[in-house]
């Protein structure tokens, strides 16, 4: 089996704040990691290879750096991974972002399976997934929670779905997103790490595209344009419980009591 | 839409470092006399703005579309099972509130099978029309046939705006024909406002922080956005129904698809913090063994439930289930405690319209005062016992 992992790197803390004077955003020590949600997609993948063979790969879309967590998830088993870098992508919303990786992919080759974790923890839409099976032509499915078997060129999955949980299977090939917690991520082997050679990752550029439509990618191939940021709406009615601990302790039962939740 | 432009005979050492510094990204580079700009640009513009010149952003001229074509605000009516999921009606409401700007009328869509009931009794909360594509394809949700009936309904009545509820579904269906339309999505909007132009204001927390992003697409039509459950209120039931019903031919081809759906059974009654009036909920300033004891008891006194930040799912703390905010559960009680929790956008997002907001932490500072109706700023090991303790002795009486 070939299947393909896309993965992102995002910051490793949330921790952005706006410079209430300049109006700046401040993001102090910024440091790089992996999407969690995108190693339950990884050991999927990890798991089927060592059950049926074929390969894992990957696909990221970033600066250069992002090369980081391809050699991450190599580290782990997979066997290479292609980082999609151009500052012609830059500003891509969720269409623009899918379609992006859906050229990638194109450009890399043919997948029995296309693995996606469930959402990143910086854009949180949990969206892009669903947008690339589409640009592929692929059926998905989503909050995949189990990865049964693949028979008969089918994937036998199971899903949840709001208050249900769905066995399906699908043809392949196909596109599915993988909840968090299915599964435990192995550890990258700090030997393979050792040895990890950068010919593992491959860079693709708009360049390498068949789509030489700059519109259709980045700030322009963007549907969705952000008009302006503002930091959230501080609650105007707000009440300071002082005093001492037993104090503070008093007022707050009063309020429980004066809400008639006692 | 454009491009950011650096115009290099203005950069020279002494401004070159602010200029890095400006991005909150880390996209901008100084070297060998130039600047440039990385891959890791998000497009913010903050360089821009405050660069004095030295970066610049050219308008490109955009396509322009005739919309005055796309008329009506859709509600997708998420039914599954035979039931209709409530944030559809919080749709309805939100729906029939942003058409009075445009005058537009308030479209629901039913993709179902036997759902003549379901679709009668959207009819009580203010939709002009609903359109029921009615088949057993649609049985089980299966991506293909729901798309395909979705688009078709798109290619006919062309709506301008389209709001889904962020249910399971509609985290898949959104997206899948949003791509096929080439249009634009907004994932969880926390506010929704209409422009006389039939713009639709899509506002959301972003870049992962403590921000909010006011987001439109001026260029394409249908505009669409998921919103999550309790975000907005559920309009009152009329007395009478009003609006019609109008059935739309399922052809064969909407109805292939490859998944096949092999047996579905219902979630174990699971814990919902979404339905819960009464939340403690718990952060990292709170994570100990005996602090998580304590808002336990301090739950069940209550008659509510327990809930957690992220940081306390990721630490394997409690279940995943129990985890407010955008990676988790959107919860609208009555009342909420939080404990030692700081109050990251992404948390707030996810309990901020909650009626009565209490917060103790022994940050002064902490992002979470700034939601709270009630700050206490003090150690919650010291506060909590004291809380218990007096109501206990409250009920005692």
């Amino acid at each position: 089996m070939k299947i393909l992992v896309c993965i992102k790197q995002v910051p490793g803390s949330s921790n952005v704040q706006v410079d209430p004077v300049t109006g700046v955003l401040i993001r102090s020590g910024i440091q790089n990691k992996m999407n969690p949600y995108d190693l339950y997609g990884i050991e999927v993948a990890l798991t089927l290879k060592e059950r049926y063979g074929g390969e894992v790969e990957l696909i990221t879309m970033g600066p250069p750096p992002a090369k980081a967590v391809i050699l991450e998830a190599v580290a782990m088993g997979a066997d290479r991974g292609t980082v999609l870098s151009d500052r012609k992508f830059a500003g891509a919303d969720v269409l623009a972002t899918a379609y992006t990786i859906s050229q990638g992919i194109k450009k890399c080759g043919e997948y029995d399976l296309i693995i996606c974790g469930k959402q990143t923890t910086d854009g949180d839409t949990a969206q892009v997934g669903a947008e690339v099976a589409e640009y592929l032509g692929l059926p998905n499915i989503s909050n995949v929670c189990s990865v049964d078997e693949v028979k008969d060129g089918r994937l036998y999955v199971t899903a949840a779905l709001d208050n249900k949980t769905v066995k399906e299977s699908v043809s392949l090939p196909c596109l599915i997103s993988v909840d968090g917690d299915i599964n435990t991520p192995r550890l990258p082997s700090y030997k393979v790490k050792r040895s990890l050679t950068d010919d593992v990752v491959s860079f693709l550029s708009f360049a390498d595209f068949s789509d030489q439509d700059p519109n259709h990618y980045g700030l322009n191939g963007s549907a969705t344009q952000v008009e302006r940021i503002f930091p959230p709406e501080k609650n105007t009615e707000k009440h300071t419980v002082s005093g001492n601990a037993d104090e503070q302790a008093a007022e707050l039962c009063a309020l429980i009591s004066k809400l008639k939740l006692i | 839409m454009g491009k950011l432009v650096i115009n290099q005979s203005l950069v020279n050492a002494s401004n070159a470092e602010s200029i890095t510094k400006l991005c909150p990204f880390g996209a901008i580079s100084y070297e060998n006399g130039a600047l440039s700009i990385s891959a890791a640009c998000k497009m913010c513009k903050l360089c821009a703005k405050k660069s004095g010149g030295v970066v610049t952003y050219e308008e490109e001229a955009v396509a322009e579309i005739d919309k005055s074509l796309w008329r009506g605000i859709l509600v997708y009516a998420d039914c599954q099972g035979g039931t209709i999921h409530k944030v559809t009606l919080e749709l309805c409401g939100k729906a029939r509130e942003l058409a009075k700007v445009t005058g537009h009328p308030v479209y629901a869509l039913l993709i179902g099978e036997n759902a003549a009931e379901q679709a009668k009794e959207l009819l009580y909360y203010g939709v002009d029309k609903v359109f029921v594509y009615d088949d057993e394809a649609f049985r089980d949700f299966r991506i293909e046939p729901y798309a395909a009936a979705f688009y078709d309904f798109i290619e006919k009545i062309k709506p301008s705006s389209i709001l889904v509820g962020a249910t399971e579904l509609g985290r898949q269906l959104a997206p899948r024909v949003a791509a096929r339309c080439r249009s634009g999505l907004t994932a969880d909007c926390t506010v929704l406002e209409m422009k006389e132009n039939t713009d639709l204001i899509q506002i959301r927390p972003a870049f992962g922080g403590n921000i909010m992003a006011q987001i439109i697409s001026p260029a394409t039509r249908p505009q669409f956005c998921t919103v999550r459950y309790k975000i907005f209120n559920e309009p009152p039931r009329a007395s009478e129904p009003s609006g019609e019903i109008v059935r739309m031919e399922v052809t064969e081809k909407m109805k292939k698809s490859e998944i096949e759906v092999l047996e579905t059974n219902k979630k174990q009654t699971d814990v919902d913090i979404s339905e819960a009036d009464v939340i403690v909920a718990v952060g990292r300033g709170a994570q100990t063994e005996a602090l998580r004891a304590q808002a336990e008891e301090l739950a069940s006194l209550l008659g509510g439930m327990v809930a957690c930040t992220r940081p306390l799912v990721e630490s394997n703390l409690f279940d995943p289930k129990r985890q407010i905010g955008l990676s988790g559960r959107t919860v609208k009680p009555k009342f909420i405690i939080c404990l030692g929790i700081s109050g990251a956008v992404q948390f707030a997002a996810g309990m901020k319209s909650s009626a009565c907001i209490v917060a103790v932490n022994n940050d002064s500072s902490a992002p979470i005062f700034d939601i709270a109706h009630y700050c206490v700023v003090g150690d919650v090991a010291e506060i909590l016992p004291r809380i218990i303790k007096n109501i206990k002795e409250a009920k005692n009486v």
